[in-house]
């Protein structure tokens, strides 16, 4: 076999100059972790949103949010970051169009839209069946206590709902983590990217890949304490 | 910049998109599904066997998998099946995985880790006494398994497998990276080569919409069909 | 002490005697090419004119035609009737561990020999000499390395060039915001639409590039280069001397013979496909050197 191990590679200097392999590595961690907590923001509003629409009565409501969901579950991830990136700005006024592609880290603003839209159909769909879930008692003591629908949803039901679909929600968000990878296409510098620059200038495969093995597991295993910590803190008392 | 939209790009590359592309596509969902089927439903037993070592050892395997990107795993297969191959029959020297091989191994393997935990929750959707009858009608557990709650549960999951199979077929898509020429891999090359991006991304875009959001319709008519009475 | 030198002189002089006895037992790839019938090429998507896709999707060019050439050769050297040619595409990324994890044999594209990449490859002979410039739209007025200061520029991820200007950046101060792309065709559609002011790669392929471009007056070359000429080479495995003895021998032959030149004329001074541009680039004095003395160094000095 032609393969070298070389574990001490991390601390040797990155060809980049700005400190060493590792260090480029980290510096991939900390763009997953800003892409996936600001698309999560776009998810998680946009979805709560989608998934309260198709559950009003209103039948206008129903059809968009379920097209909004069809749309951007039925396209892959990938092709809908293009459509973001190449398509969009064409699509745009000459000159805004322009102005978006000059944007400093834009691979970075496009992942976090695209991100933020394609995993809010998925956040729509849980808020959704977590809302069907709650008994249609609680709606009607609710409005027949005088609250408005918005104020029923606000104070009754939405707040239930989030505490039935916080596992579901979880894996969603770890959902959402591991596909930032997907961004590299564009050329944002995330942790998936820079192990494999770091693959490309280091020739150490398979160290380089490990590492960011470790280092997603890790997220994994943090996002997971973190949920279980929030769950017991959000418990009703003597619910379950 | 790219002047008003010409379908003609489209129906040139026709050919090249669909007798090349989709169908690589097609067949790496294919194969990949029933391989990550059979591999996931071996991880569902082995997690639900109860003999601690394999437990773990499925357990371990099905959350490392979830836990990474599929782009990542991608990559670590892409360059670590020639040397898998090479321990697997014990040849010196790194074997020679061609492309598609590679990637199909990759998905099989990958899916494997999601398939199981569908099938792993299917089976325990089947009631305990279930198996204990087979048992006590004098079937060894692995006809009661076999004839008995495996059926049962395939038919209790197999939206959910379909589902994930239209997963597949979306994720599929991440060969871009690798440069091989599936459906998006060929829309892409037509796309850069002839400066038509707008077009083809749009165009592929919808194909894929059709395709998955009929075969979604399909598998809610299948789902409300084989649901079981109870 | 002396005695014992001599004794290994005697047993080196032996073993180099009888080397060309013991090839005859074959090993490593050449080995794996007789026991499988088959060699496997690794060839690029958009190396024009060195390796790509013409408009049927199937690759051609300059290195790719030397590769074909060389099979040839590893056909006769086996004493084979008939040989299979398998071709894989790789990328710029994915090209070493290719060679190195056995997915192919050769990788014909325009590769960079240089001391660091000869720890993980071995290289045939020179094919071509290329430096680093960049490419940005004229209107831009781009030209010297210091105009990219606090620019946006691509280049291509797992290449020499991109390993340049990242050192180029960092030494300088420039400030550049570098952005990796997946081959030379998505590098050079960033700076098409505008994504990125610039694109940082080897002369000869932002040529080629530009001039299959839909407006190639569009597009300057800066004036000034980022690297000395740097030579390409066809990689194989390393530590295959067996193997490299017949590429080096077959490769050398053609550079030398009147087909070598007639090679490089069909792909840099003829139309090519798809759309036959001509590169209209005549071979360097450098160039002549190279063929009529064949070399496999990586240090650019040697050109």
């Amino acid at each position: 076999m032609t393969y070298t191990w070389n574990w001490g590679i991390f601390f040797e200097p990155s060809p980049e100059g700005a400190g060493t392999y590792a260090d480029m590595l980290l510096s991939g961690l900390a763009w997953t972790v800003a892409t996936a907590l600001c698309s999560w923001i776009i998810a998680f509003a946009l979805g709560s949103v989608v998934g309260v629409m198709r559950t009003l009565p209103s039948r206008a409501a129903n059809a968009v949010g379920a097209a909004y969901v069809e749309g951007f579950r039925n396209v892959p991830l990938l092709v809908q970051m293009f459509l973001w990136y190449f398509v969009l700005p064409e699509l745009l006024p000459r000159d805004l169009g322009t102005a978006v592609k000059q944007m400093p880290d834009a691979p970075f603003y496009t992942a976090v839209l695209c991100l933020g839209f394609f995993t809010a159909a998925r956040v729509a769909e849980q808020v959704r069946a977590g809302l069907r879930s709650l008994p249609r008692g609680q709606t009607q003591a609710a409005l027949a206590l005088g609250l408005t629908r918005a104020q029923t949803y606000r104070h009754v039901l939405l707040p239930n709902a989030y505490r039935i679909i916080l596992p579901p929600l979880t894996s969603e968000f770890l959902n959402n983590l591991k596909n930032t990878s997907v961004a590299l296409t564009i050329g944002l510098l995330e942790l998936t990217a820079r192990a494999r620059a770091m693959q490309e200038f280091s020739f150490q495969v398979f160290e380089a890949f490990t590492a960011a093995t470790l280092l997603y597991v890790a997220l994994n295993l943090v996002v997971i304490a973190g949920a279980t910590l929030l769950e017991r803190r959000v418990a009703v008392p003597g619910g379950r | 910049m790219f002047g008003q939209f010409d379908l003609s790009v489209i129906r040139d590359a026709l050919p090249y998109l669909f007798a090349q592309g989709m169908v690589f596509t097609l067949t790496l969902t294919a194969l990949a599904a029933s391989g990550g089927l059979v591999l996931g439903t071996g991880l569902a037993l082995l997690r639900l066997s109860g003999v601690p070592g394999l437990t773990h050892a499925a357990k371990l395997y099905v959350e490392l998998m979830r836990a990474l990107p599929l782009v990542l795993v991608i990559f670590w297969f892409y360059f670590l099946v020639p040397y898998l191959g090479a321990w697997a029959i014990g040849s010196d020297t790194p074997i020679q995985v061609g492309a598609f091989a590679s990637a199909l191994v990759t998905f099989t393997l990958f899916e494997a880790a999601y398939f199981s935990e569908i099938v792993r929750a299917g089976i325990q959707s089947i009631p305990k006494g279930q198996g204990a009858a087979a048992r006590a009608l004098g079937m060894s557990p692995a006809q009661a398994m076999r004839l008995v709650v495996l059926p049962q549960a395939m038919r209790n999951m197999l939206p959910l497998l379909l589902t994930q199979t239209i997963v597949l077929f979306q994720d599929t898509s991440l060969v871009y990276v690798l440069s091989l020429t599936d459906f998006l891999g060929a829309a892409s090359k037509v796309a850069q080569r002839d400066g038509r991006l707008v077009e083809m991304y749009l165009f592929a875009a919808l194909v894929y919409f059709a395709i998955c959001f009929a075969a979604s319709l399909l598998v809610r008519r299948l789902q409300a069909r084989t649901a079981i009475v109870r | 002490m002396h005695l014992s030198h001599a004794l290994l002189l005697a047993a080196l002089a032996i073993s180099a005697a009888t080397a060309p006895a013991r090839a005859q037992e074959l090993s490593g790839t050449l080995k794996k090419v007789k026991d499988t019938g088959a060699i496997t090429i690794g060839y690029r998507d958009a190396s024009v004119p060195f390796s790509y896709l013409d408009g049927n999707q199937k690759p051609v060019g300059y290195a790719f035609e030397i590769c074909l050439k060389v099979a040839d050769a590893v056909k006769a050297h086996l004493k084979r009737d008939t040989l299979e040619v398998r071709l894989n595409p790789v990328t710029s990324a994915t090209r070493i561990p290719l060679i190195a994890n056995g997915t192919i044999d050769l990788e014909c594209g325009s590769t960079t020999n240089n001391a660091d990449r000869q720890r993980q490859a071995a290289f045939t002979n020179t094919h071509f000499l290329t430096a680093t410039r960049f490419v940005a739209k004229r209107e831009k007025g781009l030209d010297k390395t210091d105009d990219l200061k606090g620019r946006t520029v691509v280049s291509t991820s797992g290449t020499t060039n991109i390993r340049q200007i990242n050192e180029i950046n960092t030494a300088r101060g420039l400030g550049m915001r570098i952005l990796p792309a997946k081959d030379h065709a998505e590098a050079f559609l960033m700076v098409e639409t505008g994504r990125a002011d610039a694109f940082v790669m080897d002369d000869v392929l932002l040529a080629a590039l530009v001039a299959g471009s839909k407006t190639p007056e569009a597009y300057a070359i800066s004036s000034e280069a980022q690297s000395r000429p740097e030579p390409y080479g066809i990689m194989l495995r390393k530590d295959d001397p067996a193997f490299k003895a017949v590429v080096d021998a077959a490769t050398a032959a053609l550079y030398k013979s009147p087909e070598g030149r007639a090679l490089y004329e069909k792909w840099f001074t003829q139309p090519i496909p798809p759309r036959g541009i001509n590169l209209k680039l005549p071979m360097s004095e450098a160039m002549q050197k190279v063929f009529a003395n064949p070399s496999d160094s990586p240090d650019p000095a040697a050109y």
